[in-house]
């Protein structure tokens, strides 16, 4: 699937304002749908529930306690009785403090029932490095929720693809978590006014290429686009996949884009031991092995907790830069022709 | 106390009901007729069956690892669970949830739970339904001391009160989380005293007596009705066999006079006991109505026996909900 070209009645958006704008349409629509967790009363610590209580009352935007497992239980408990909620867990990291209820409670659900429960819950957080957040508000636990059969797991890198996401999420009747990168929350971009939904499991092609398919979601995809561009100033023209939902997983677009480019690399901010790089490399051998030139690269995160310090930090997360010199490594051998 | 005879008749029918469904799923389970583990409710049966005939049918209740006492209480066909306890296709999750995971949400009965103290949270967010709604309906969660221990129920507790849900918290204190004393495991007596330092009201009953459960749980739905916040039981009571399967006496961890002693209080016996001197139900009434459910036991039994082993290629539905066509 590649870029969609936008409609009409679009405009600039911040990535945090499409997020917003999403749920605004969406509670407008139906009043099933209510918000609950830590102060997203007074709007949320980065703003993205800003308005919420003024347009649907403190009924419909609920400001909990601090205690994940009974937030999400509150979604899991108002969800199976019929409501459709989206409830908050402020940063990614917290999703462990509530793993009983995510993993054990809401994913299994419908299964252990035998299908009859339907469980429409929505659980947003925010991901990710780069605030100087240090170990316990910086990471990106994907791999985590993505290898629990009954989750989905959405991790949109523009505003265009959030506000698409986030309907589709909260519209869809499974448990899905949406996760915002909030180094992407200040970023803008084009998205339409109108309400649109982006299929969960759909990857999208950030910038097509023949030499090398890069693999990615999240802010990684932002900033494996940029490395692309510095590639191809010397001569290395990459195909950018973003992934955009993780959880289920686009493989035939990745394994197609394989088959195109021969060589194809996988670049997360998670760590890279168990990531979902492992999973992605293990899929593309399974189908196209006898497509690949060269080995599958793997661009992550070191094996240790996210660090405090700036300079460390910078270390840590990788960026374009980091990312377009191990991409020169996974070209290895010459291009044909080159 | 001036109960209704249709209660006492009500509720000594759920009673048998579930601890001739225990007792043959006991059997079957020690003849390795029944795959997996069971934690039968045998000795527990006034408190479901208290609590559920004060319900409405749109209360919801949520229930634990020893749960198949709550669903025949809130009324579960027999067949269906029998048939689910054995893995069976034609059961409540087509063989896929088992003793653990036993639900039925057309009766409002929010599902069994593995995990200990994992379905209060869920329970609390059904009760933020009912109040969402303005519908009326109290949630209901029956859940052990041992619960009480764990982090999931102090965070679902809190929240319920400070949201003021329509929730109440019906804590069955058998003595014993698996095979550890209730002292050795918490340093108060009484599980109730959590309920207050939640801000929740908090009466303790004696859980072998189902009429005296029935009137508290009346009252203290009332009050979740009424709008003024979440309640709590604590239901003093027993588990007749061990916590896993049907052993009864001469385990390490139960003193055998201990057993013996409120196995003399069983709650069967004992409404039987006050129907008899209340005029209302002869021994030879009480036996009809024994014979009566044990046919319907029977036959859930030969219904499971005589169920399909589910279709091996309906194994992965249902991971998902498919988007609606």
């Amino acid at each position: 699937m590649t870029i969609t070209e936008p409609a009409a009645g679009t405009r600039e958006l911040k990535y945090t304002a499409a997020f917003n704008e999403a749920l605004h349409q969406l509670m407008a629509e139906d009043g099933d749908i209510f918000v609950a967790g830590e102060d997203v009363g007074i709007g949320g610590v980065f703003g993205s529930f800003a308005g919420l209580t003024a347009a649907f009352g403190e009924r419909r935007v609920v400001d909990t306690p601090i205690a994940e497992q009974a937030i999400v239980g509150l979604g899991i408990g108002a969800g199976v009785a019929g409501l459709r909620p989206v409830v908050d867990l402020m940063f990614f990291d917290f999703v462990m403090v509530a793993m009983d209820q995510i993993a054990n409670q809401a994913a299994k659900l419908k299964y252990m029932f035998g299908g009859k429960a339907r469980l429409p819950l929505t659980i947003t957080t925010n991901g990710g490095a780069g605030l100087s957040a240090a170990a316990q508000h910086s990471q990106s636990l994907e791999a985590f929720l993505c290898h629990t059969p009954g989750l989905k797991v959405v991790m949109p890198s523009t505003p265009y693809d959030m506000k698409g996401l986030m309907i589709s999420s909260i519209r869809d009747d499974n448990p899905t978590i949406v996760v915002k990168s909030k180094m992407l929350l200040g970023v803008s971009g084009p998205v339409p006014e109108d309400m649109y939904e982006i299929p969960l499991g759909t990857a999208s092609i950030l910038r097509p290429g023949e030499d090398l398919t890069v693999v990615s979601y999240g802010r990684m995809a932002q900033e494996s686009l940029v490395a692309a561009e510095q590639l191809a100033a010397d001569g290395i023209d990459c195909e950018v996949i973003d992934l955009r939902t993780v959880q289920p997983l686009d493989i035939d677009t990745v394994i197609e884009s394989a088959k195109k480019t021969n060589r194809i690399a996988i670049v997360h901010e998670a760590v890279r031991f168990g990531g979902l790089g492992a999973e992605i490399a293990a899929q593309v051998q399974e189908h196209a092995f006898d497509y690949l030139d060269a080995p599958i690269g793997r661009v992550g995160a070191p094996f240790s907790p996210v660090p405090f310090s700036p300079s460390l930090e910078a270390d840590y997360v990788p960026n374009a830069e980091r990312i377009g010199r191990e991409l020169r490594e996974t070209i290895g051998r010459p291009l044909p022709g080159s | 106390m001036a109960l209704d005879d249709d209660i006492l008749f009500d509720m000594h029918r759920r009673m048998l009901r579930i601890r001739l469904f225990e007792e043959a799923a006991g059997r079957l389970f020690e003849g390795a007729r029944m795959p997996g583990f069971i934690h039968l409710y045998v000795g527990q049966e006034a408190v479901a069956a208290g609590v559920c005939a004060a319900l409405r049918p749109e209360d919801q209740i949520s229930s634990t690892h020893r749960g198949h006492g709550h669903l025949v209480a809130k009324g579960g066909d027999l067949n269906k669970m029998m048939a689910e306890l054995m893995g069976k296709e034609t059961g409540y999750c087509n063989g896929k949830g088992g003793s653990m995971h036993i639900c039925d949400l057309d009766l409002n009965m929010l599902g069994a739970n593995g995990i200990v103290g994992g379905g209060v949270p869920i329970a609390v967010g059904a009760g933020f339904a009912n109040k969402y709604r303005d519908d009326g309906a109290v949630s209901v969660v029956f859940f052990g001391d041992g619960a009480s221990n764990i982090g999931a129920f102090h965070e679902a507790a809190n929240m319920a009160a400070a949201l003021k849900l329509p929730v109440l918290f019906v804590c069955e204190n058998n003595e014993y989380g698996e095979f550890t004393s209730r002292d050795r495991s918490m340093a108060i007596a009484d599980v109730v005293e959590r309920a207050s330092g939640y801000g929740i009201p908090g009466t303790i009953v004696d859980g072998m007596d189902a009429a005296a459960v029935y009137e508290t749980a009346l009252e203290a739905l009332e009050h979740c009705r009424s709008g003024a916040g979440p309640s709590f039981i604590e239901a003093k009571t027993y588990r007749f066999y061990n916590h896993h399967g049907v052993q009864t006496l001469g385990l390490p961890y139960r003193p055998d006079d201990e057993v013996a002693s409120w196995q003399a209080r069983d709650p069967i016996d004992g409404i039987e006991a006050r129907m008899a001197e209340a005029g209302i139900m002869t021994a030879d009434q009480a036996a009809a109505v024994r014979a009566e459910v044990q046919a319907a036991v029977d036959e859930a039994v030969e219904f499971g026996e005589s169920s399909p082993m589910p279709n091996p290629a309906r194994l992965l539905d249902d991971v998902y909900t498919e988007a609606a066509q």
